[in-house]
Order: structure tokens, then C-alpha cells, then sequence
């Protein structure tokens, strides 16, 4: 495990970097919307990772500009986008089968809370005047080989987002491997949740934070 | 069975295509967002007057066109649908808070499939997604090989309206980029499918390899095109001259998308795939 308590926690661009590294070369990965979107700024066309968009294609490239617009080609978010020679188009039965069946190796998504053992929370916060949806989360959840969490550490009011047990209702149960944070990533899962690096905090500093009982990665090494 | 009636691209085309939509109808409607939307089909609906229907689509309509016109027409007693809540959903948005619509919230590739198990003719299906979730909460569990399971029901439709690229009077269908989302597999789970298509072409001209619903899921097509191209015989209403005011095939172009999700998100949470 590394402190870097000498410096600032990451911000979300050092976080999609580190994420991006994580990627093995040659998988195939589903980036979630939002803040997970920008991961892709962080693969090189060396890494041989092909991008998977959950409403029908495989070999997505980067979003379209100018004249590239075209309302027939667009990504889960909606947003036009191109496509990269030997990119491939499906039906939705199809797309959730590279999920369901185990073909997609990475899926990058944001999350309300993760638990030590890895369950995600990131649909719905249970408020009774909301509108849930759910879209692709759980499919993804449950279905992507690893499934990689990108959120900040705590919420706005400071309160962990890394958790003993989910409180908001469950997207999938054991399902995340690791978190990508502000201040720490953190792998989760059945051995619990184990430090491989902090940001701006010391592990002490960062275990005093939260009510998981954190190890550091290399104890058991 | 037989052959596919194809219908112009008139307001009148459209409406005789959708005459016989009855009250109550499970309405399966294509496309993701507004890529692959029927909407000249769902005009028609929306002219047809046809109500107390059961909607399935990935979404609850974008801004104020296609399925929110539909919704907001009062047509829709109830949504099936992955995602209703985006930043342009306002139509179905206030339509539930005001308990005017029920909404069954499913998982998008079990929308997917469960609707792939109507049209291939399979019972019900175990399937991993959503276990230990709210939206798996008392339907039944099986563990397979040590993983659970939950059962989940087909989903089929008294209609199917799909948005399509190109058709012809085998009603074999291809679709453009990723406009094809839920097309192939609705029209495979309805009692009536149909589609909408920028143009029809003569039968053979559509290589077969590249067919991707073939003809036999296809009862309707609504050709949007101005070639005319296709052979009138035989088809109740498919010579006349397209009607200006009718869909055009340009139409598309002009749709708008929805950009502002790209800065609305944030980090990703409760807007995962929309």
C-alpha cells in the first residue's frame, strides 16, 4: 500500500487515469455515463480495449462533432458518437446476452455506496418522491467480469460512501471489485476491503473516516 | 401469414395502418431515446385515439414528441420501461406524480429478453439480474450450479410499432447503426408487428445476408420513403402520391438528441444507462 498524504486528494480526471490504467490491454469494457465516460480519454488505441455501448454497439469511438452527428448513432447516454473501423451493431437482446453471459471483461460505473463485500448501491436513494430507474446498472452489475466503481469518498456532508452494508436499495450483491475515490482505492469483495493507496490522508487518517474496518492491501501479500 | 401490406407515407397511410389497435392493447414501441422511434406510427396512435394502453419501451418519452405526445394524449395507463427519468422526461414525469400512469420498472436486458422469450415461445426464464434487489423482490428464486436465479416472465404485445432503415414486401427489415436497440426483438413478440422504414425497395434487393428481422415478424410496413420504388399491387393503400404533410424521411435529421444529458451527469449515479 502507498500513502500519498503529501499531496491533494485526486480529482476526477487523476481518477479516470488511474481507472484507465487498471484496464487490462484487449478487454472489452462498458463505461458507464457520467464521470466513468471519461476513462476513455485515458485508453490509447495501443491498449486494444474496445468500447461496448449497452444499446447496441461494439467498437464505440469518442462523441461526434460538426457534420460526424448522426441521431442513428449514439451511446447509452444518448450522445452521438462515432464509430472506430471494426466497430459491430446489435439488437438489445444481443448487447445484454455480452453482459448476462460473461463476454464483457470491464464495466466502469458510479455508485450512491459500495460495501466491503461489494455490493453497489447507485439507482435509486430510496426517497419516496423520486422516480426510479434502473436502466442497464443491474444487468451490467451482475453480468460484467470485474466491475470497477468511480465516486468520491465521502458526500457532500462528509459522510462514507464506502460502507459496512449498503443502506440505499441494492443495484447487485457482491458485484464490485474495485472503488476508485477521491482519497483512496480500495479493492472490496469477500476479503473484505483492503487499501492499495490513499490521497491526501494517511490509511489512519482514512480509517478513522469511515466504518469499514480497512486493511492494507500488502498484510496479506 | 402471407404477404406484408405495405402502407404510404401519408397521415392516411399511417392511420390505416394503425386502425385496428383496440382499447387496452399491450403496445410495444421501438427505439432507445428518440434513435429508431416510429414516430409516424405513433402519430397515428395518437390520431387513432386508442386508449387504456400498456406501453413498453426503454424509455417514457424524450421532450415532447414521439411516446411523451403519446402519454401526454391521456392514451397510457401504464409504462413498462427501463429508465422514465431523464432530463427531457417531463410529460411522463409529472403523469406519475400525479398518479395518472402506472409504472413497472425492469432491469433494461431483462426488458430485453423477457420480451426475446415471448417471441421465441419460451415460458419463463432464470436469470441473475436484479437478485438480491428490490426489483426481484417476491418472484421466485432458483440457485443453478450455485448461483441464484430469479424467474422472470415473457413480455409479449398485441402490437409491436418499430422504427426500421429499409423494408420490402417480404417484410424482410434492416435497420441503421444503433437505431436497430429493441426493434429485432419486438418485432418477434407481437401478434401484429409494425414498422416504419425510410423506403421500401423491390423484393430481392435487400441481400439476404444482410437481413436482420426477417419478413415473417413483419405484417405492416409504413414506407416513409419518396422513392416509390415499391410495387403498388396487391397492397391496400401503397401507390398514392406521399403527402407532403406527411413523415418525412428528412424528418430525422431535425430530431433533436438529447445533449444536455452529456452535462447534466455527474458522476454516473441513478443515470447509468439510459
Amino acid at each position: 500500500m502507498i500513502e500519498h498524504a503529501d499531496r491533494g486528494p485526486r480529482n476526477k480526471d487523476e481518477i479516470a487515469e488511474a481507472v484507465a490504467a487498471d484496464i487490462p490491454d484487449g478487454s472489452y469494457v462498458n463505461l458507464g455515463i457520467g464521470q466513468p465516460t471519461t476513462v476513455a480519454d485515458y485508453l490509447t488505441a495501443e491498449s486494444g480495449v474496445v468500447l461496448h455501448t449497452e444499446n447496441g454497439m461494439l467498437n464505440m469511438g469518442r462523441a461526434a462533432v460538426g457534420d460526424e452527428i448522426d441521431p442513428d448513432l449514439i451511446n447509452a447516454g444518448k450522445v452521438p458518437v462515432i464509430e472506430l473501423p471494426g466497430a459491430a451493431y446489435f439488437h438489445h437482446a444481443d448487447s445484454f446476452a455480452m453482459m448476462r453471459g460473461g463476454h464483457l471483461d470491464v464495466c466502469v460505473l458510479g455508485a450512491f455506496q459500495v460495501s466491503q463485500d461489494g455490493d453497489l448501491a447507485n439507482w435509486h436513494t430510496g426517497a419516496t418522491d423520486a422516480i426510479p430507474a434502473v436502466g442497464g446498472a443491474m444487468d451490467l452489475a451482475t453480468g460484467a467480469k470485474d466491475v470497477f466503481v468511480m465516486m468520491t469518498m465521502f458526500t457532500k456532508s462528509g459522510v462514507a460512501k464506502l460502507v459496512p452494508s449498503c443502506s440505499y436499495p441494492l443495484t447487485g450483491v457482491g458485484c464490485v471489485s474495485r472503488v476508485y475515490t477521491d482519497v483512496a482505492t480500495v479493492l472490496v469483495g469477500r476479503d473484505g476491503a483492503r487499501v492499495s493507496e490513499t490521497f491526501g490522508m494517511s490509511f489512519a487518517e482514512l480509517q478513522s473516516r469511515v466504518d469499514v474496518e480497512l486493511r492494507r492491501l500488502d498484510d496479506e501479500a | 401469414m402471407g404477404q406484408t401490406k405495405i402502407f404510404s407515407g401519408s397521415a392516411a397511410g399511417a392511420d390505416a395502418a394503425v386502425a385496428d389497435i383496440a382499447d387496452g392493447s399491450t403496445v410495444l414501441i421501438g427505439g432507445f431515446g428518440t434513435a429508431g422511434m416510429p414516430y409516424a406510427l405513433i402519430d397515428a396512435l395518437i390520431r387513432h385515439g386508442a386508449k387504456d394502453l400498456t406501453v413498453v419501451n426503454n424509455n417514457a418519452g424524450n421532450g415532447d414528441t414521439g411516446l411523451a405526445a403519446l402519454l401526454a394524449a391521456g392514451q397510457v395507463r401504464k409504462m413498462i420501461c427501463s429508465f422514465p427519468r431523464q432530463t427531457d422526461s417531463w410529460v411522463f414525469d409529472a403523469l406519475y406524480r400525479e398518479a395518472k400512469i402506472e409504472l413497472e420498472l425492469v432491469p433494461q436486458g431483462n426488458l430485453a429478453e423477457r420480451m426475446r422469450a415471448a417471441g421465441a415461445g419460451i415460458g419463463a426464464f432464470f436469470c441473475p439480474t436484479g437478485v438480491g434487489t428490490p426489483l426481484a423482490e417476491g418472484k421466485e428464486v432458483r440457485e443453478i450450479d450455485g448461483r441464484t436465479y430469479v424467474c422472470e416472465y415473457p413480455i409479449s404485445g398485441d402490437v409491436a410499432l418499430i422504427g426500421a432503415y429499409v423494408g420490402d414486401r417480404m417484410g424482410n427489415l434492416t435497420y441503421r447503426k444503433t437505431a436497430r436497440n429493441f426493434g429485432p426483438v419486438m418485432a418477434t413478440a407481437a401478434k401484429i408487428t409494425i414498422a416504419e422504414v425510410r423506403r421500401v425497395v423491390e423484393v430481392g434487393a435487400i441481400d439476404p445476408e444482410t437481413v436482420i428481422t426477417p419478413g415473417i415478424f413483419v405484417d405492416r410496413i409504413l414506407d416513409l420513403g419518396t422513392s416509390g420504388q415499391h410495387d403498388a399491387k396487391g397492397s391496400d393503400d401503397a401507390k398514392g402520391p406521399d403527402d407532403a404533410k406527411g413523415p418525412d424521411a428528412k424528418d430525422w435529421d431535425a430530431k433533436d438528441w438529447d445533449a444536455k444529458d452529456w452535462d447534466a451527469k455527474d458522476w454516473g449515479v441513478g443515470e447509468r444507462a439510459s
